[in-house]
């Protein structure tokens, strides 16, 4: 057997695992775009995206999903998005007050590009969500791997 | 009406499981029966939303739940008979009933009414107001999103939290691995 199948689970869900990872990485973006159109959005799809690198996670071993996604990139995306929430509020000041609307007569109801600065909010809090719900679980990893090491 | 009933008697009844199985993953997989419940409940209330959060974030915590407790062996002791435990529980129990008895005798209004002037103003004005179709996205990101800025604010510092404390053990781990290894 070749190095890859070493950690993990057996092939069966290895291959399970690559063919479905795409689809829901894909269903949490749809998700968090459509937001403001349909039930879901930033919070939601954010924890969708952290499930689909969790599914990796569990499927290859801990140290996969650590390289497309170490944890220091987590802390910085998890901060990235709450700064983008909090200057989307400020922006909001200069228009009428903190989180105005001021993006809304663009589009009409029911486009995907439309409701102003709902989709932005929403992006934002998915790059919150997902980026530290997948840091809490990196972490919880990495204590157990040291555990593991230990015994 | 009679599904809601039959989801909450599975509700309560893995909520039971799980605090009294001995095996700690069965315990795991009867607080998943409990969330993916409350999920469907949501459902049937015609609250597609949150239903989809909960079931989302149901997965997630039963993941981290399983990898936090699989390969431990954590000890459960049995611990012993507690009559004053045991009484007061009963004693508020029954002073929940009496309260409860005394609060709804005169009967409960039907569900998701009297509707404020507050709530009833969203649905009315969501989508000119704001342009999104999705009137709860509309409530937590515009009209409300003061409190989608604490919730954040909570993630954010709950995050940090887990960083930090489970860093520094993972630090001491490493340095007595390398110290074994000298």
């Amino acid at each position: 057997m070749s190095k890859e199948h070493e950690h993990g689970m057996t092939v069966i869900v290895k291959t399970v695992t690559r063919l479905t990872v795409g689809l829901i990485f894909l269903y949490g973006i749809y998700i968090i775009l459509h937001g403001h159109l349909t039930p879901g959005g930033g919070f939601a799809g954010g924890v969708i995206i952290a499930l689909s690198f969790m599914n990796l996670d569990l499927a290859f071993g801990g140290s996969v999903s650590a390289k497309i996604f170490s944890k220091g990139s987590t802390a910085v995306v998890e901060a990235l998005g709450a700064v983008m929430f909090l200057v989307l509020a400020l922006f909001g000041l200069r228009y009428g007050g903190f989180f105005d609307n001021f993006l809304h007569p663009d589009g009409d109801p029911g486009q995907l590009i439309s409701a102003g600065i709902i989709p932005l909010e929403n992006i934002a809090i998915s790059l919150k969500v997902g980026a530290g719900l997948f840091g809490i679980f990196l972490t919880l990893i990495v204590l157990q791997k040291f555990e593991s090491e230990k015994k | 009406m009679i599904e809601l009933y039959v989801l909450l008697g599975l509700m309560i009844a893995g909520a039971i499981i799980a605090v009294e199985v001995k095996n700690l993953l069965s315990a795991v997989v009867a607080v998943g029966i409990v969330g993916l419940g409350l999920s469907i409940i949501f459902l049937l209330l015609k609250a597609p939303d949150v239903a989809l959060t909960q079931i989302v974030v149901e997965i997630v915590a039963v993941i981290l739940l399983i990898r936090a407790t699989l390969h431990r062996d954590i000890a459960l002791k049995s611990c012993g008979s507690r009559p004053f435990g045991a009484l007061m529980g009963i004693l508020f129990l029954g002073l929940a009933v009496v309260a409860a008895i005394v609060t709804f005798s005169s009967g409960l209004s039907p569900f998701g009414e009297p509707l404020m002037t507050v709530s009833r103003f969203y649905p009315m004005n969501a989508i000119s107001g704001t342009g999104a179709t999705n009137v709860v996205s509309s409530v937590i990101l515009d009209y409300r999103a003061y409190d989608t800025l604490g919730e954040a604010t909570v993630l954010f510092t709950a995050v940090i939290g887990v960083l930090t404390v489970m860093r520094s053990v993972g630090k001491k781990k490493e340095e007595d691995l390398q110290e074994n290894n000298e």
